[in-house]
């Protein structure tokens, strides 16, 4: 079943684009991840989803029901972390905290104690004296208190330590494996490629590939690298290419024969071809136009 | 309920702030009054014929040799500008600060209607007035049993009254102009109250100047 469905969804800002004709569904129990630079419009999506905007054109559905008729009976199954974790002046954590679950009228001071605990985050401060990591740790604890079957998490780990993201994504992947479907927004390709099974990417208000994190990494490009020459051999089309001392690495989109037997002409003595990076593909994506 | 009373949690330091300052104020001049009163009665003739000046601030209605009038008047002129301060800022700031602190998108991405949040979040404003002038009219009584003087009632319920619902029209007023500014909420809100008080002023002045949303002003002095 598709947990998040849009279909056609566009939203312009007066005449701004925001987001233009995305069709996108998310099955129920996925780590979803989305991904796209900035001012792609990842924001603009998600904000539409949760009803803080509405969409110009276009439908969308979360768990089936209408994002606009059936809002409240939506967030209330959701858990959501924006990219800007701002909270009201001269309350403490646990003031901030309480209040979400008040609202959500749950009672989850178990589980808030427990998300507290493991990212290390003091419940007495108040929240405007903190760091943004430490103001995110906030965002976190109200996104994921009352065990949400949806987590949208918009670039989240923006502002954490090292240590903290990876606590952070251990407690997504626990999350995950208990049922719930995660929806990751990012800009940061190996969280990405790391987490999740399936993902989005999204130029220009428009969305330019969906598909497994597998197949996306499997486009026809290599990355090849060759050892023993500083030229590109050949006229075939490389890109992005990098000269490191004896030798030269690019992306490689042709036939591998025809690449062979450019390359058996020249003074090589090691050569690699491996799968591209998803940053690599993301670059691709973007320095293409789209296509493909 | 959540929204309202946390609305009331944050409103709370700066609701008593204004409370005492107003009070204070309101007090200072209740028991100034025994001390003016025998001086009062000589020159109360010529306060309540300076033509102009004395119509502004409503003293050729009232007179000051009374403490109902000299309440009236120094007392009204604390309530209604402090008062008429008062909700103005929390009138224009209670939507406008979601926008301008960042917190709407928290607030909204809760499961709760933008309607119940409006209404709790205006019904706090209302709670907020409610509550300053009720200490207010507790300080005046006290007051006023301190020098050992007494109100006519009937006139300081009306007065108070008269007051209240102007206030929780400029709140209103400011509530809604909030839902649709984003910046300078602050100033507009002065501005408002302040651009009503001055009316009020040209109103008591002149005979022909009419304002409707100054009638509760009016009906106080």
């Amino acid at each position: 079943m598709s947990i998040i469905e849009t279909k056609k969804l566009t939203k312009y800002y007066g005449k701004s684009r925001g987001i233009i004709n995305l069709d996108l569904s998310v099955s129920e129990g996925e780590f979803f991840g989305f991904i796209g630079p900035n001012g792609a419009g990842k924001s603009t999506t998600i904000r539409t989803l949760l009803g803080l905007i509405y969409p110009t054109s276009g439908e969308a559905r979360i768990f089936g029901k209408d994002i606009i008729r059936d809002k409240a009976e939506i967030l209330s199954d959701i858990g959501y972390m924006p990219s800007e974790a701002t909270f009201y002046n001269g309350i403490k954590v646990k003031e901030i905290i309480s209040l979400s679950a008040k609202i959500r009228k749950a009672d989850c001071s178990a589980e808030a104690d427990r998300l507290c605990e493991r990212l290390a985050l003091d419940k007495e401060k108040r929240v405007d004296e903190l760091s943004l990591g430490n103001r995110k740790k906030v965002s976190i604890v109200c996104a994921l208190q009352h065990k949400p079957r949806l987590c949208i998490l918009d670039e989240p780990t923006s502002g954490l330590d090292p240590l903290m993201q990876k606590e952070f994504f251990d407690i997504l992947k626990e999350r995950h494996s208990g049922g719930a479907t995660i929806f990751l927004s990012s800009h940061v390709l190996s969280e990405i490629q790391k987490n999740c099974s399936r993902a989005a990417i999204i130029k220009d208000g428009r969305l330019i590939a969906l598909d497994s994190v597998e197949n996306l990494s499997k486009t026809s490009a290599k990355r090849v690298t060759l050892h023993g020459v500083t030229e590109i051999p050949g006229s075939f089309s490389a890109r992005s290419v990098e000269i490191n001392g004896d030798s030269v690495s690019f992306l490689y989109s042709g036939g591998i024969k025809n690449l062979l037997n450019s390359a058996s002409a020249l003074p090589i003595y090691d050569m690699t071809i491996t799968e591209p990076t998803l940053d690599e593909i993301f670059m691709h994506y973007y320095e293409k136009g789209g296509e493909n | 309920m959540t929204i309202y009373i946390k609305e009331l949690r944050q409103a709370f330091k700066s609701l008593c702030i204004w409370k005492a300052s107003i009070a204070f104020m309101m007090l200072v001049c209740i028991l100034l009054f025994p001390e003016m009163k025998g001086e009062m009665d000589s020159v109360s003739d010529m306060f309540a014929n300076m033509g102009g000046f004395s119509a502004a601030f409503g003293m050729d209605k009232l007179s000051f040799g009374e403490l109902m009038g000299f309440y009236g008047i120094e007392c009204g002129n604390i309530l209604g500008i402090g008062g008429g301060f008062f909700a103005a800022l929390a009138g224009i700031s209670v939507l406008a600060n979601e926008e301008k602190e960042r917190t709407a998108e928290f607030l909204l991405t809760h499961p709760v209607s933008r309607f119940s949040v409006i209404t709790q979040k205006l019904l706090s404003v209302l709670t907020q007035i409610i509550v300053l002038n009720l200490v207010v009219v507790g300080v005046s009584l006290i007051s006023a049993a301190a020098i050992g003087e007494n109100f006519e009632m009937k006139e300081f319920i009306l007065m108070h009254f008269a007051f209240l619902l102007m206030q929780l029209e400029i709140s209103c007023i400011c509530f809604g102009i909030s839902a649709f500014i984003k910046r300078g909420s602050i100033g507009i809100g002065l501005g408002l109250a302040l651009a009503l008080y001055f009316m009020n002023i040209v109103c008591n002045i002149s005979e022909q100047a009419e304002f409707p949303a100054l009638y509760a002003a009016s009906i106080a002095r």
